[in-house]
């Protein structure tokens, strides 16, 4: 699956100009709120139609205004996942999961139902009707009614944006399972760094209607410059493994040959992780660290300094285990000297890795 | 119903169907002059919305006297209508028309403010799911709207139930034809003696809107039950 977009569109205060190409995977459009991501996904759906639009998904044209080519939301065979679900209130979930196939005058496979059914958790929701749901129920619902039209591409609007920490947490290792299981491409807008670093395998960050980086997440992510969300929510991706539990709550991981110990995670040993390590949570030394309560030291060799107007800065730091960011004070950089090419020590308490941090690989 | 006479019997059973033929009728054009107006924009909306409600404005003689230009024996539409084998002027038809003109109002008001309060994005979401325009207005809109299109169309037919004005202006009052419920009434309060079985009609006729009226009460909270899925 290749989706290349290009479109521009004049909004009252928003000039939206952007063109991208997303690769297989999930592709995650991020960026603040207000900078124009819903409205590219309105358009790859063909629910928005802008001034000027060129979109193709595996060489067939979905629109191209040049050439006078619109093809109607119902002809595009995309799911969308809304930000607010959307789920017909006349009709039970099973008559909602089954609305696509139906509408498309084809019987549901049995077994492809189940399968959907059996991903998303929704066995026992089946005979209810949507005001009986809760929020995240509503939304598996949703996800799982988009998977059953069988889509070339799952677009997804925030579709936990609306959603509390708890249901957040109960739905990203759904969509994680959708990813690795699946293969349905997606196209993931979102302004939360936790839910794509978790999630994306590509990145497409947007500000005030342009695309200002684009490119593997671990890659974007890892850029000191890039802040679209603010500087709180900087934090690099590591790629990891479990090696072992250890009997005093901390499991043992191995990222690149350096290990690293981290509050008790459910998965197996041997599993494959994503860890997003926040920049604030990373102190930096530039001699060998002694008698730290942290946990977990890791050496590396900074790359690059980024400063901004503010009092602090985000120091780059290569590591055998990958680009770890850091975000401490100017004030610091100057103290320490910090500047590309010094040795220096990331340090890391393992209670800083939050559990929403920690995601199923690759 | 052996308390009324024939001639009575004749009205109330030519008025509920003329009432009947006038709601069923005009039930697919309310409905997509009722879409039209809440969903779509177009130039002459507002003109429209205005033609839509001027028989509930207009003196209902007046209105009926315009159905007579109209659709009257030497009129372009009526010869038109009476070639197609449909005359109306001065046939149950006609009335059945009239009864369709002065209820289309209160039916498109019902069934436009039900379609309004439909959420647009569950219609765009059935289309990103594979629904074209068609299948989006008959699995989402029309089911949701139910409440509201099924008491428009009690409503309207209430109406055409009580219809006097434009119908004995246009179709006059003749016996087993065009006489109906209201013109009986009429008619009877016209001659010595009549009283008796005006009051009869009467007593039909509020019986009939009262029915009218719990009957859409009942389907409406039946339908909104569905939808709310409680």
């Amino acid at each position: 699956m290749t989706l290349t977009v290009a479109l521009r569109h004049a909004f009252p205060g928003l000039a939206l100009d952007v063109a991208f190409e997303a690769p297989p995977g999930v592709t995650a459009l991020f960026g603040p709120s207000g900078a124009g991501k819903t409205s590219v996904l309105g358009a790859v759906a063909g629910l928005l139609r802008p001034d000027r639009a060129r979109i193709t998904l595996n060489g067939d044209t979905l629109a191209d205004t040049e050439a006078g080519i619109w093809l109607p939301p119902h002809r595009r065979e995309l799911g969308y996942v809304f930000q607010d679900a959307r789920l017909f209130p006349h009709l039970s979930v099973a008559r909602n999961l089954t609305y696509g196939p139906r509408v498309q005058g084809r019987r549901t496979d049995p077994a492809e139902l189940a399968r959907v059914v059996d991903l998303l958790g929704l066995g026992p929701l089946l005979a209810r009707r949507p005001a009986a749901l809760s929020g995240g129920e509503k939304q598996r619902v949703a996800i799982g009614r988009a998977l059953l039209v069988r889509p070339r591409l799952l677009l997804l609007d925030e579709p936990l944006a609306a959603l509390d920490a708890a249901r957040k947490s109960e739905i990203l290792p759904y969509l994680e399972r959708i990813r690795d299981a699946s293969g349905v491409p997606m196209l993931y807008v979102s302004h939360a760094a936790s839910e794509v670093a978790r999630l994306a395998t590509t990145l497409v960050v947007i500000e005030a209607g342009r695309v200002v980086r684009a490119g593997p997440t671990a890659e974007v992510l890892a850029d000191p410059s890039i802040a679209p969300t603010g500087v709180r929510e900087v934090g690099a991706v590591l790629a990891a493994r479990i090696v072992a539990h250890h009997d005093d709550g901390l499991s043992e991981i191995d990222a690149g040959g350096t290990r690293l110990l981290l509050p008790r995670v459910p998965q197996t040993e041997g599993t494959a992780l994503r860890i997003r390590i926040a920049a604030h949570d990373v102190i930096l030394s530039p001699a060998e660290p002694q008698g730290l309560s942290a946990l977990n030291v890791i050496p590396g060799t900074i790359s690059a300094v980024h400063t901004g107007d503010g009092p602090g800065a985000i120091v780059a730091l290569a590591t055998p285990a990958g680009t770890l960011l850091a975000r401490v004070t100017r004030r610091s950089v100057a103290r320490l000297g910090l500047a590309p090419g010094l040795a220096c020590h990331a340090i890391l308490k393992s209670v800083a890795i939050a559990p929403e941090d920690v995601g199923a690989g690759p | 119903m052996g308390w009324l006479g024939p001639e009575e019997w004749q009205a109330v059973a030519l008025s509920l169907r003329v009432s009947l033929v006038a709601t069923l009728a005009s039930l697919p054009l309310g409905l997509f002059v009722a879409y039209a107006l809440a969903r779509w924009r177009f130039p002459g909306r507002e003109l429209l919305n205005g033609l839509v409600h001027l028989p509930l404005i207009l003196p209902p003689v007046v209105t009926g006297y315009l159905l007579l230009l109209a659709f009257g024996p030497a009129a372009p539409a009526g010869r038109l209508l009476e070639a197609l084998g449909l005359a109306v002027a001065f046939r149950w038809t006609g009335a059945a028309l009239a009864a369709a003109v002065m209820a289309f109002p209160l039916m498109v008001r019902a069934m436009r403010l039900s379609i309004e309060a439909i959420d647009p994005r569950l219609e765009e979401a059935a289309a990103t799911l594979g629904a074209s325009r068609l299948r989006v207005f008959a699995t989402v809109t029309l089911p949701l709207a139910l409440p509201g299109v099924l008491a428009g169309a009690i409503l309207a037919f209430a109406k055409a139930m009580g219809e006097f004005g434009a119908t004995i202006t246009f179709v006059a009052n003749i016996p087993g034809e065009t006489r109906t419920l209201a013109s009986a009434v009429y008619t009877f309060l016209q001659v010595p003696g009549g009283e008796g079985a005006a009051l009869r009609l009467v007593a039909v006729s509020v019986a009939l809107a009262l029915a009218a009226l719990a009957a859409s009460e009942a389907l409406a909270r039946r339908a909104a039950r569905r939808v709310q899925g409680a």
